[in-house]
């Protein structure tokens, strides 16, 4: 019965060597090892023998079982290796070639601009608030300080429906809307289309998107304007940005400013894209004028605020240093897909 | 404004560098564009002395110079200029030099003789006649006694040529500093220097000016104040060099001596001039009164212009002599043969002169000082300067008395002067004595807390403008920094959420935003093939559009996106896939203001096919999941859908989006002819969705519904109907049958051809079944299967055999 055993460990052990396959394994163990495996028939002979053979031969079945049991883990664990690895070889990719992407839409930079100059503004607890484009001349010119012949019309060339209705010229008339409809304290910008009568040409179009901007309450001062404004720059174009204040004329502010950026091509030393002057004009700013509170019912004894007025398709042209605002309209998919 | 800094020393020390000089004006209020250094692009050229003429040996037209240019030795020059001759002075450009245009010199032979330099025109130094009104044309500039003859020296210096132009935007507030003084007044207080500014006088003969002319206004309201002065016995002759030069440098052209000398002074003082040949001043009488009706006037620029009442003009005894503040007429300016001369100064309403000149089509630079509103005591300088300038020049005898017709109030503005106020105001913290000289160094006056403006200043109005000047003085960056105190919430409205979250499911599905013109023309509504009586033809008109292509707001977006559809097309990109969330215009009857509503514009073409009727469909439905508009329907669009732009589409190939009976959106193929109109060979989708509509209608909170825990029961059916019937109404049936248990239904077939008869359908469907209370039996999903047999039998589908 001994040599039995150790006849069938041989055998086992020469069949596994010549197992290629898991299925060949498996076999193999049900055939020595199973229910009806050659091993058990060996132990069925046991009663067979005598009380002092049992424990030995039990004891060397249980060891040649084990170590058949043993060397068929291992065979089948080389075999799954080598299968594993027969499989990586196969299937390996040449992962330089081109990837399958879903197209992705974009937004227009101009909106993707105005969505972030949104948020920062949100942030500081503006709302935004909008209007109507065809606007009456009262909204867009009249109360903001600029009556019928007003020179100050001139720098505004506009588009006129019929005497007393406009395309507006600036998103100011929001402003206007909303004092008249809403007591201090008032945050708003007014983001939108406006209209002027210019020809089309690389920084020039007769519609155009400005974001105004209006606040309104109790003890607002200049010094509030200037730090809103190097706030927002900063956002806009990171910490380092500079900007500075020139007086200037709107005639619904006073004091009004033209706000100007350094540079940001050359540092402020003078560069072409500045022509030359180190700054680049960013937006125009100022204190309500007091005949504009007065005239939207706000006491300008008691209220103060300040207004600016931000061109968003120039930011959104420093920003992508795109050179021709023609480009933003033409809505060409090589120029849309790039943003 | 352009300014001459030679002219600017006169009154003020402005040596300063040239840049500090320009940062320091713009920030304090007076904007510098740009400046000039003239004669800049030349170098080298200097003053030459012409030693000998002598034919050239080669050539009958050339000939060869010796020069003196102030080195060791003369050189020799070969030109071709007839009108040299020995001992004349003359520019001469030395070998190396640069002259205007780039253009560089070298030294050379010409027809074998060496030559080493230019002697130059006028022309070639960049100059003109008007310039040196002594000089020709077509030959050599000959130095006149208006100019330095040191051999040797800079041309620049010489001839003048060295002043720096700086170019100003003035703002339409500060017409005073549309002038020399006024931007001396500013360097002054900007740089805390002193302007040196003396009142002009002149001496004049003895004479009654009332002999000569009488002066009324008739219309005291838009003229204020008259002012004339009268020159005798003038010669009329070239400005001297230094009036021409100046006059140059601010971008004047010289004309004679009495013409310059009015436009001096207005650039000078701010204050616009005319003058008048008194000979045809009829009647020697001037009247300042409205036009009458009918009235022309032929202007000086030779232009017959018809005159309305409203327009105020300078008139004699019979006609108008010129429009007030605007251009004098033909026949009263001065001419060669002028003996008597009046000068006008005087203060006209600037609302009237804007008025005037813009319907007259004629802007000028008296009219563009005068629209901003002069003060009437400007009169005075100015025509005290000008008579000045005559007897400095040898213009003609002054006579000594003047006329002064003055209506005007010259009360000055006076304005609430409080520096604690002032300080709130800016967040400043300046003291009273600081605001005090500010104010001084720009001609305020302050006292008993009041302050009050200079009398050219028409500006102050109001506190806040005496903020402004104080701040601008101080420098606004000098003001401190602060963020605006108290808490404020903000948050975007519904409506802005509902868009942003439209644009956000757009470019979710792979479709880019595009941004378009609101304006659009008359003939984009023909393009999208619009009937004729189509309301949507009922357009806000502009009445001054830059072109046809832009007169009209659209009523409809839909051109504007095919128009870009088109752009792509025609730029041969392979393939588009656009939105566009935009307004339309609609005029309301009785409104003063059209309706603005926004609609989302969906365009898409795809030459390599992937796009399709279909692909457009689902991302309509799935854009409309996105901002919860359930439970609507799809019907095939007819010509009464609700959408006239349905004229724009193939007629097979276009849906309408219903929900509770109205139509909210509109998608399909766009018809042939819509293509060919744009230019595009290919099948192109679109839509377009009314979006505050559909947002009223959708829901935009979500509640979490349980995950399933019993399975699902699914049956697949096909039935065979007629062709004609759409699916939409089988899967209402089905829908309608199955009742609450159904989970969804699944078109998974299509089919026509073998084994269904002509003019009938197969159609499959997956139909997925579950209750949320128990599994389903089998046969409960037979028993709603049942119902669901019936319903389609009686539409006329039976199932497949």
């Amino acid at each position: 019965m001994k040599e039995q055993l150790s006849q069938i460990e041989v055998l086992a052990k020469q069949q596994l060597e010549e197992a290629s396959d898991a299925k060949a394994v498996e076999e193999l163990r049900v055939k020595f090892l199973g229910k009806k495996g050659e091993i058990t028939a060996i132990l069925k002979q046991m009663g067979q023998l005598s009380a002092e053979e049992r424990p030995v031969i039990g004891q060397l079945a249980n060891k040649v079982r084990a170590d058949i049991e043993e060397a068929i883990s291992e065979r089948a664990a080389s075999i799954k290796a080598s299968e594993q690895e027969r499989l990586i070889k196969e299937e390996t990719l040449d992962v330089t070639m081109p990837g399958k992407a879903p197209k992705i839409g974009r937004l227009h930079p101009l909106n993707k601009t105005l969505e972030e100059v949104e948020e920062i503004f949100l942030g500081m607890g503006f709302e935004i608030v909008e209007g109507p484009e065809v606007e009456t001349d009262h909204y867009c010119f009249e109360a903001l300080n600029m009556p019928k012949h007003h020179p100050a019309r001139d720098t505004q060339d506009t588009f006129y429906i019929n005497e007393n209705v406009v395309l507006r010229t600036q998103t100011s008339s929001v402003q206007i809307r909303t004092m008249e409809n809403k007591k201090p304290p008032i945050r708003i910008i007014s983001p939108g289309r406006v209209y002027r009568s210019d020809a089309v040409d690389a920084t020039h179009s007769p519609l155009f998107h400005q974001i105004e901007g209006l606040v309104i309450d109790k003890g607002i001062t200049m010094a509030d304007l200037k730090g809103t404004l190097e706030l927002l720059m900063k956002r806009l174009y990171g910490e380092e940005t500079q900007i500075r204040l020139r007086p200037h004329h709107f005639p619904y502010t006073e004091p009004s400013a033209e706000v100007d950026l350094m540079c940001y091509n050359c540092g402020g030393k003078g560069c072409p894209m500045c022509k030359n002057e180190g700054w680049i004009e960013i937006l125009g700013a100022g204190m309500v004028h007091p005949k504009v509170l007065r005239d939207c019912g706000i006491d300008p004894e008691e209220y103060s605020g300040f207004a600016f007025g931000i061109g968003l398709e120039r930011i959104t042209m420093g920003n992508y240093e795109i050179k021709d605002m023609r480009l933003l309209y033409e809505n060409d998919m090589r120029f849309l897909e790039q943003f | 404004m352009d300014l001459s800094m030679k002219w600017l020393a006169d009154y003020v020390d402005c040596d300063m560098p040239i840049k500090d000089f320009v940062s320091g004006l713009t920030l304090s209020g007076s904007k510098v564009e740009r400046y000039e250094e003239e004669g800049s692009d030349i170098s080298n050229v200097v003053v030459g002395k012409l030693l000998s003429v002598v034919p050239h040996e080669n050539s009958d037209h050339l000939v060869v110079c010796q020069v003196e240019v102030g080195k060791d030795a003369p050189i020799q020059i070969v030109t071709g200029a007839p009108n040299v001759s020995a001992g004349d002075y003359v520019p001469v450009a030395l070998d190396g030099s640069t002259l205007p245009g780039g253009i560089k010199i070298k030294k050379g032979k010409l027809r074998g003789v060496e030559s080493n330099g230019m002697l130059c025109s006028l022309g070639e130094l960049g100059l003109t006649l008007h310039d040196f009104p002594y000089a020709i044309e077509d030959g050599i500039f000959l130095l006149g006694d208006d100019c330095d003859k040191t051999v040797g020296m800079d041309i620049h210096k010489a001839i003048g040529l060295d002043d720096t132009c700086v170019e100003f935007e003035i703002t339409s507030n500060r017409p005073d500093c549309m002038s020399v003084i006024g931007l001396a007044r500013e360097t002054a207080a900007t740089f805390g220097k002193k302007a040196d500014i003396k009142e002009p006088a002149f001496t004049g003969v003895e004479g009654n000016i009332n002999d000569m002319l009488s002066v009324e206004i008739s219309n005291k309201e838009l003229c204020p104040r008259y002012m004339a002065g009268i020159v005798k016995n003038v010669k009329i002759e070239p400005s001297p060099r230094w009036m021409r030069e100046r006059l140059r440098a601010c971008g004047v052209r010289p004309i004679n001596n009495l013409v310059d000398i009015t436009n001096y002074v207005m650039l000078e003082y701010g204050h616009p001039m005319h003058a008048f040949d008194l000979r045809y001043v009829e009647g020697a009488k001037i009247n300042i009164r409205n036009a009458q009706k009918g009235e022309k006037i032929m202007t000086l620029d030779g232009v017959e212009r018809e005159l309305s009442e409203e327009m105020l003009v300078i008139a004699d005894g019979v006609k108008p002599v010129a429009v007030a503040g605007v251009m004098g007429g033909e026949f009263s300016g001065i001419m060669d043969d002028t003996n008597t001369v009046v000068f006008e100064s005087a203060c006209f309403d600037g609302a009237s002169v804007r008025t005037t000149a813009k319907k007259l089509g004629m802007r000028t630079d008296a009219s563009s000082r005068f629209e901003k509103g002069l003060n009437p005591q400007g009169c005075v300088p100015a025509l005290m300067r000008a008579l000045q300038l005559v007897e400095m020049l040898g213009a003609g005898e002054c006579v000594n008395t003047i006329i002064d017709c003055d209506y005007s109030d010259k009360t000055p503005a006076g304005v609430e002067f409080s520096a604690e106020w002032i300080n709130k105001f800016l967040g400043s913290d300046l003291s009273e004595e600081a605001m005090v000289n500010y104010l001084e160094s720009v001609g305020f006056k302050v006292e008993n807390g009041m302050a009050y403006a200079p009398y050219y200043r028409i500006d102050i109005e109001c506190k806040a403008d005496i903020a402004e000047e104080v701040a601008r003085l101080y420098d606004y960056n000098s003001l401190p920094s602060t963020i605006v105190r108290g808490v404020a919430q903000a948050q975007l409205s519904p409506k802005q959420k509902f868009e942003r979250e439209v644009k956000r499911a757009m470019v979710a599905l792979g479709y880019n935003e595009i941004t378009t013109y609101s304006f659009i023309s008359p003939k984009y509504l023909d393009k999208i093939c619009l009937p004729a009586d189509s309301k949507l033809r009922n357009a806000v008109v502009i009445t001054n559009p830059l072109g046809e292509d832009t007169s009209i707001m659209r009523t409809t977006a839909l051109p504007s996106m095919c128009e870009i559809i088109s752009k792509n097309y025609n730029n041969r990109n392979p393939y588009a896939m656009l939105f566009e969330l935009g307004n339309e215009y609609i005029p309301v009857d009785g409104e003063v203001l059209p309706n603005e509503p926004a609609r989302l514009t969906i365009g898409a073409y795809d030459n390599s096919g992937s796009v399709d009727f279909f692909t457009l469909k689902g991302a309509v439905e799935a854009v409309l999941d996105r901002i919860g508009l359930y439970d609507y329907e799809v019907e095939a669009a007819s010509a009464d859908c609700g959408f006239d732009e349905v004229s724009a589409f193939h007629p097979g190939r276009v849906a309408v989006i219903k929900k509770d009976e109205k139509a909210v959106a509109i998608l399909g193929e766009l018809s042939r002819q819509t293509a060919e109109n744009y230019g595009v060979n290919t099948r192109v989708y679109a839509a377009k969705l009314n979006l505050p509509e559909i947002m009223e209608m959708s829901v935009s909170e979500r509640i979490y519904k349980p995950l399933p825990k019993y399975p699902a029961a699914t049956r697949d059916i096909s039935v065979v109907c007629d062709d004609a019937i759409p699916v939409a109404k089988l899967e209402k049936a089905i829908k309608g049958a199955v009742g609450k248990t159904l989970e969804s239904i699944k078109l998974f077939d299509v089919y026509k051809g073998k084994q269904v008869d002509e003019g009938k359908k197969s159609v499959s469907y997956s139909i997925v079944m579950r209750s949320h209370e128990g599994t389903l039996t089998d046969e409960q999903a037979d028993g709603a299967m049942k119902r669901v047999f019936k319903a389609l039998a009686e539409l006329g589908a039976e199932l497949r055999s």
